[in-house]
């Protein structure tokens, strides 16, 4: 019995140092995903944010069809970089809404003139109450809302172009 | 020189990602004037951990959707919400782990069992050497 003991503290020892290259080797994910995906759109209305474009409410997102819903902001790096690959999408014949987080009109206005405006409406998300009623985390984020307003799928970071096929075969799905 | 002098740019360049330029929340970094209620929300906020700079609870860290997210408890809790719909509110949206008061559930069981399992297997044993020191 006292033989085996003593081994104890080498076994736990051990193990510990197991765990702890297992989990160096594969660090946790750190993306938080949202739980919000089959359920509906949380409601709201939010104002336009540039002028000539209407605003987004939640009602405008469950007319019949899917459509893609993106979350950016005009101070954000990674917004830009995925601007080619919306107006890509929008090629292609994917309605797009947006909300502008944290954002001021005319910065709204510049970037969408410097980068392209693949958006349908735009609202403005002053403190981020949609994008956190969503369980959205960071920016970019993008949503696939169906016809009846139910969040389909969420793509989190920008669009790069080798997501894009992914992101129609989800849109397909959302019909 | 040219490696240093680079080095010493990058030292002084601002981080790549940029923040917003609205103005923040006033609740944000404003206590309610209920101190009751500022004592509630403030409980509430070292509970919730920020989505962003994960290490942090959104009262200690100043990412600016920890300060949205403040500026969100606040006014619930102004407008009469308890601190637990608040919670649960959250939790829908980003699961359990967005609460760093985990609920009981089977996947966290071992989280809960572990000290109790620990305790335990500490009474045996100092239980073994009293024993023998007795003798």
């Amino acid at each position: 019995m006292k033989r085996f003991i003593l081994w104890v503290p080498l076994g736990l020892f051990v193990g510990f140092a197991l765990v702890v290259a297992i989990m160096l080797r594969n660090p946790s994910e750190p993306v938080i995903r949202s739980q919000m995906i089959g359920k509906p759109l949380p409601a709201f209305a939010l104002p336009p944010g540039i002028a000539g474009k209407p605003g987004l409410s939640s009602r405008d997102l469950a007319q019949g069809g899917p459509r893609l819903l993106n979350l950016f902001a005009s101070w954000c790096i990674p917004c830009a970089v995925e601007s080619p690959q919306l107006m890509r999408l929008k090629q292609l014949g994917v309605p797009i809404d947006a909300v502008a987080v944290r954002d001021r009109p005319d910065d709204i206005k510049a970037f969408l003139e410097r980068w392209g405006d693949p958006f349908q409406r735009l609202g403005l998300d002053p403190n981020r109450h949609v994008m956190i009623a969503i369980g959205s985390t960071a920016l970019p984020e993008s949503f696939i809302v169906d016809g009846k307003g139910i969040i389909r799928y969420q793509h989190i970071g920008e669009i790069r172009p080798e997501h894009i096929p992914e992101l129609m075969r989800q849109l397909e799905r959302a019909q | 020189m040219k490696r240093l002098a680079a080095a010493l740019l990058l030292a002084v360049a601002g981080p790549a990602l940029s923040a917003s330029k609205a103005p923040p929340d006033p609740l944000s970094y404003t206590q309610l004037e209920d101190a009751k209620l500022e004592a509630q929300a403030s409980a509430l906020m070292h509970e919730i951990r920020c989505v962003f700079c994960q290490g942090q609870s959104i009262a200690d860290s100043d990412a600016e959707i920890a300060s949205d997210m403040r500026a969100m408890v606040r006014r619930r809790i102004a407008a009469g919400e308890t601190p637990e719909q608040i919670r649960s509110w959250l939790i829908d949206r980003y699961g359990a782990w967005v609460a760093y008061d985990p609920p009981v559930e089977p996947l966290t069981w071992p989280l809960w069992g572990a000290p109790v399992v620990f305790i335990l297997i500490g009474i045996w044993l100092a239980r073994g050497r009293l024993k023998r020191r007795r003798r």
